[in-house]
């Protein structure tokens, strides 16, 4: 899986990085998120899907990769 | 620059009728959004596809709907598209001088600093619990309530609780919901022609405001008259009080505050629990996972920051058939290109969930209540990102979402495992009120509550939790 922030509509609130710290990190300058691990471990599947499914912006996607 | 290749929706409502009050004669379809908006806006995708137009007296309004013509909406910047200059008819409800929406820079700022952080919702869903448990304190075995007036009132505590703060909220009773209703019933969208015109509807208004003014004035009286507030009990209006606002700069502000979170998050509540007895399968299916999560003394304050799929499925698919805004609007500030449309500045342009949330391409069976779409791998919310809009989307995206989420989920946790219901009224007769732009649930909207007998040990349980 590929894991991809939309940067332009994130709102900051950090809800990811609970879910998921290996994942997605914090950019302070900006206040947006930033994708530490492009491609995380399948083992990370649960906890990236239920950041994506609760980011309060709807900024997080996960792409399939063959 | 012109709009003449966007093609315009027919006229439902002759704008001269005799029906239709003098000072918005000729206002093209402004009599008709007055009384049937929902209309309106479905006939214009239904006419024209996702890019139509309609007229509100002066002024073009191109509505979009569909994946594509929605992101461009939601993703223009500020400077082209602004939200403020769009919603006249909110500036006599705040006063002048509030301003209407945070830019988005603001807004992430206040996230930062304040009471959305994801860090103070433990404490909000704590607040919460106890509000709605001191709202049903006082329900007997069995008895009745009105929709709009239970949640209206607990959605009052509740956001002043948790966005000014306790102290002052505990300084409020029922009158201010009472109150607080009649100011956002002033919305007509007669506003779009003048939001100070001399009809009832504004008259009522202005006088809940000035109402409201008086009791805050009274609240602020009493703490100067107190002395300085120990800092460990100040509340954001200790903070308004010692930067100098006067009761009429405070109390607006406060009502902008809870605008947002007030009627959005009590007619959702509503209508939760009327598509719930109109669903006994989907009830059935949420009260049996909330007695099974609950079954082990968890605290609800706990269980509703984390996720409840059930019950937050039925709670998404009640905001895609009712979502509370009907309509986002931003005013052109400088020529705006629309896939292959110029639209010059002084435009307006809308959004409207209420039709994107009913697309059959995205949502099959789009009339129908059916949970089932969240559930894995349909995720119809979160694979139409640009269509699922009940709060809006991209940067503009309800900023309080989470915490909506989470009040609903604390609410529905609180009063159906304590408490059955059953419609009061045929079930085919709860509706809303689309006469104003601030659309609430029409009255009566009563439903019939019993206290669960198979709950009392739990019920125990949740009473000793509080002491």
């Amino acid at each position: 899986m590929r894991v991809v922030a939309d940067t332009s509509i994130c709102q900051g609130h950090q809800l990811c990085q609970a879910e998921a710290p290996d994942v997605f990190g914090f950019d302070t300058d900006a206040d947006v998120v930033v994708v530490r691990e492009e491609h995380p471990d399948e083992s990370l599947r649960p906890a990236v899907t239920t950041a994506v499914k609760y980011c309060p912006a709807f900024a997080l996607s996960i792409e399939e990769e063959d | 620059m012109t709009l003449a290749d966007i093609p315009e929706v027919s006229m439902a409502l002759d704008d001269q009728g005799a029906d239709v009050p003098a000072i918005i004669k000729g206002t093209g379809h402004l009599p008709e959004m007055r009384v049937d908006p929902i209309a309106l806006f479905h006939r214009v995708r239904e006419e024209c596809g996702d890019v139509g137009r309609f007229r509100l007296a002066d002024k073009d309004v191109v509505l979009v709907s569909g994946a594509d013509a929605n992101e461009a909406f939601f993703r223009a910047p500020e400077q082209v598209l602004d939200q403020a200059a769009a919603y006249p008819f909110m500036t006599p409800i705040f006063g002048k001088g509030v301003v209407f929406d945070a830019s988005p820079e603001e807004r992430q700022q206040m996230l930062k600093n304040q009471a959305l952080r994801g860090e103070m919702m433990r404490g909000h869903a704590q607040t919460i619990e106890a509000e709605i448990r001191r709202m049903v304190a006082g329900w007997g075995d069995e008895g009745e309530i009105d929709l709009l007036d239970f949640f209206a009132e607990l959605t009052i505590y509740t956001t002043s609780s948790c966005l000014i703060g306790r102290p002052f909220r505990e300084q409020l009773d029922g009158s201010f919901a009472e109150i607080y209703h009649r100011l956002e019933h002033g919305t007509d969208a007669i506003a779009y022609v003048d939001a100070y015109a001399d009809i009832e509807s504004f008259r009522v208004r202005d006088q809940a405001r000035e109402e409201l003014v008086a009791k805050v004035q009274a609240i602020i009286s009493a703490r100067v008259a107190n002395g300085e507030t120990p800092k460990e009990d100040r509340d954001l209006l200790d903070v308004l009080i010692a930067v100098g606002y006067d009761a009429d700069m405070v109390t607006g502000i406060f009502i902008s505050m809870m605008f947002a979170g007030h009627h959005t998050s009590s007619g959702t509540a509503s209508w939760a629990m009327i598509e719930l007895l109109r669903h006994p399968d989907v009830m059935g299916d949420v009260v049996a996972e909330l007695d099974a999560l609950y079954a082990d003394g968890s605290e609800v304050s706990f269980q509703a920051l984390r996720s409840i799929p059930v019950l937050e499925a039925a709670l998404k698919e009640t905001l895609r058939l009712h979502p509370p805004l009907i309509i986002l609007m931003r005013l052109v500030q400088e020529d705006f290109e629309l896939l292959g449309h110029t639209l010059p500045k002084g435009t307006v342009i809308a959004a409207s969930p209420r039709v994107s949330n009913r697309i059959e391409a995205d949502f099959p069976k789009a009339e129908e209540f059916d949970p089932g779409r969240y559930v894995d791998p349909r995720q119809e919310d979160l694979q139409n990102r640009w269509t699922w809009i009940p709060f809006g989307a991209g940067k503009h995206r309800c900023v309080g979402n989470a915490f909506a989420m989470m009040q609903m989920k604390a609410i529905f946790s609180v009063i159906l495992r304590d408490f059955e219901f059953e419609a009061a009224q045929p079930l085919d007769s709860y509706a809303d009120d689309f006469t104003k732009m601030v659309i609430q649930l029409q009255q009566p909207c009563r439903v019939r509550y019993r206290r669960r007998v198979s709950r009392l040990a739990g019920a125990r349980t949740s009473t000793t939790e509080e002491s």
